[in-house]
């Protein structure tokens, strides 16, 4: 049990910067993700924490102790691998009480751990087969048991579902979920995929390029992303971006359509600027078959060129301000290609960027 | 018959020649053992064997009324010691080399592989030259060590590029998982990496022992009495100036040829059956 602190951790490898100077701090018990493309460096900080990859600067602590020169035993934390790293010539028991074993636990109290934790993930009746013999969804628990027994200050998951196909993704998802109910302890979870990181986490922090661009709960980082990386990058289909210009107290789009420009939003950029305009499929909807309330909002008129339904809601793909648009509409309803609707924007959930910097523009 | 049983029959015909002619020299070595030398130079020859003898292994052991002058005890123990030596010496460079090899990175790495690599392309006949004038020089002729030397180096090439290569099967996350299980290093490699590489290591260790077993060209270069003569080299004392002892000189062969037979399948186990990699996803 214990909070984990990063303050300014670099990682270089010769020339190449991987990580530049992060600085993070988890509370004890909180389940932190950290997400990104690949490439953002995300993997690295946690192989850091592990102490599978040594820093080139900086600090890290867990519960308060300097772990720099610590190797990964001497950690006290848990891991779960991407391939899961179970052990091939053992048994699920001998991969689950491996740790204890080595750590010169009574054998006693390596059958009682064990027992405890095949208990809570439903291993009990595999604790005799070898990795080998068990699916995908079984091995991935077995990881996870072999993390909780040793009753670690820390769980470190690297993208632990990216192996699974989307239905058991689903089922692993709620019972990692549930684990961290049940078993209190700082999780960090690294993942390229945001649903995960939306669904799990207490706290997102979005990387990109071995930087943090964004920490905050998946409600902040979804509702007020800083920068329109973090806004493409979070939701799910991703926001809409139409570049615009602030003319006459309206957004003026490339084609010359005009949208009133939010009060909200209004005293954010003066007359003149450049700026992208951020509008969630979400907002954007058919009139009478969106979120937004009637009266609420812009409208425009938008012809329809391919409808993805889904049963209770469509996507659908359109044009506006001579860009592509993805639009989503509530209900069970045919559209057609081609059909001309008029669609609704929620003005007051737009997001507005600085067109040169892709930075939020933010009040006063 | 139709095409197909043709073509069915004429390939186990094929495969029954090709047999034949592996086979037939090791099984005439193995009857030829237990012929008296008559049966085996007899003229029409003899194809079926009239009678089973074990004279011949009475005779070279010294059992028996009849009785050859030859050390064959000295011979088989020195084969013994320098072929296990060498071959002990040979994985544990092997196994050493491989791992780093397989999972570290350093300055020179490939250079120094395909060093090993091509120095297994010359032809240790070709060395016995050089190497019988550097033992003369510091006393190594006809001594155990010497020859255990020129097999560790004819050995270590390719039992780090075999071990090389079962190593880097094996994922990098497993030793590491073992390190965040709490494993030093050095546990992390004898209880997760080296188990996992065992089938590897035992296939190197069998090709190291019957490379040594067998040797003869640098053996009968490098050795001069029972000091250090290997069974191999022994065979030529069945050559007198006018006769050679087939029989003796068969039951001798048979006397090489068993061992390594027997170590080749008590490890086949191990070779064949491998190790079902489920531990990650694969």
């Amino acid at each position: 049990m214990a909070a984990i602190t990063l303050s300014g951790v670099v990682k270089s490898y010769g020339r190449v910067t991987a990580v530049h100077g992060i600085d993070l701090e988890i509370a004890h018990n909180e389940f932190v993700v950290l997400v990104g493309p690949s490439g953002c460096g995300k993997s690295t900080t946690l192989r850091m924490i592990a102490g599978l990859e040594e820093i080139s600067g900086g600090e890290i602590r867990i519960g308060g102790r300097l772990v720099n020169d610590l190797p990964p035993r001497k950690r006290n934390i848990s891991m779960v691998f991407q391939n899961y790293a179970l052990y091939p010539h053992m048994t699920v028991r001998e991969n689950l009480g491996f740790g204890l074993k080595i750590a010169g636990q009574p054998p006693a109290v390596v059958a009682e751990r064990v027992a405890e934790a095949a208990a809570i993930l439903g291993l009990a009746e595999l604790l005799d087969r070898v990795p080998g013999e068990l699916s995908g969804g079984q091995r991935q628990r077995v990881a996870m048991g072999r993390a909780i027994v040793r009753h670690p200050d820390a769980f470190l998951f690297d993208e632990p579902l990216s192996n699974l196909d989307a239905k058991l993704r689903g089922q692993m998802r709620a019972e990692i979920k549930k684990l961290h109910q049940k078993v209190e302890t700082t999780v960090v979870y690294v993942t390229h995929d945001q649903v995960e990181a939306m669904t799990l986490a207490d706290r997102i922090v979005v990387m990109r390029d071995g930087r943090i661009e964004q920490t905050g709960t998946p409600i902040e980082v979804f509702s007020h992303p800083v920068n329109t990386f973090v806004a493409g990058f979070i939701g799910s289909p991703p926001m809409n971006m139409l570049p615009a210009r602030v003319s006459g107290g309206a957004l003026r789009l490339a084609d010359g359509t005009g949208i009133a420009l939010p009060e909200r939003l209004a005293g954010r950029a003066p007359e003149g600027a450049e700026v992208i305009l951020g509008i969630r499929p979400d907002d954007l909807s058919p009139v009478g078959h969106g979120l937004i309330e009637a009266g609420q909002g812009a409208e425009v008129e938008m012809t329809v060129e391919i409808a993805e339904p889904l049963g209770m809601e469509s996507l659908i793909l359109s044009r506006l301000g001579g860009q592509e648009v993805q639009a989503k509409l509530y209900g069970p309803r045919f559209v057609a290609p081609g059909e001309r609707l008029t669609f609704r924007i929620a003005l007051d959930r737009a997001h507005l960027f600085d067109a040169a910097t892709g930075r939020a523009l933010e009040a006063g | 018959m139709s095409a197909r049983r043709l073509k069915a029959a004429g390939l186990w015909v094929a495969t029954f020649l090709l047999m034949l002619v592996m086979c037939l020299p090791g099984l005439w070595v193995v009857l030829s053992a237990f012929r008296p030398n008559r049966e085996i130079l007899a003229k029409p020859p003899i194809w079926v064997p009239q009678r089973l003898t074990l004279d011949n292994f009475g005779k070279i052991f010294g059992f028996g009324a009849e009785q050859v002058a030859i050390p064959v005890g000295s011979y088989f123990l020195n084969s013994l010691v320098i072929a296990m030596t060498s071959t002990v010496i040979a994985l544990a460079v092997g196994i050493a080399g491989g791992y780093a090899f397989a999972r570290f990175r350093f300055r020179g790495k490939n250079a120094v592989f395909l060093g090993l690599m091509l120095f297994r392309a010359v032809p240790g006949i070709a060395l016995s030259l050089p190497i019988f004038m550097l033992w003369s020089w510091i006393g190594l002729i006809n001594t155990r060590p010497g020859l255990i030397i020129v097999y560790v180096s004819l050995n270590v090439p390719f039992t780090v590029w075999l071990i090389d290569g079962f190593f880097r099967q094996i994922p990098a996350s497993l030793s590491e998982a073992a390190l965040v299980d709490g494993c030093t290093r050095w546990q992390a490699f004898w209880r997760i990496e080296f188990p996992l590489a065992r089938s590897g290591i035992a296939a190197a260790g069998v090709f190291a022992f019957l490379t040594s077993w067998n040797e003869f060209a640098l053996a009968s270069q490098l050795t001069r009495s029972t000091a250090s003569k290997t069974l191999p080299v022994g065979l030529m004392d069945f050559t007198a100036q006018f006769t050679i002892d087939w029989a003796g000189m068969c039951a001798m062969a048979v006397i090489i040829i068993v061992p390594a037979l027997i170590l080749t399948f008590l490890v086949q186990r191990h070779l064949i059956s491998g190790l079902t990699f489920g531990g990650v996803k694969g």
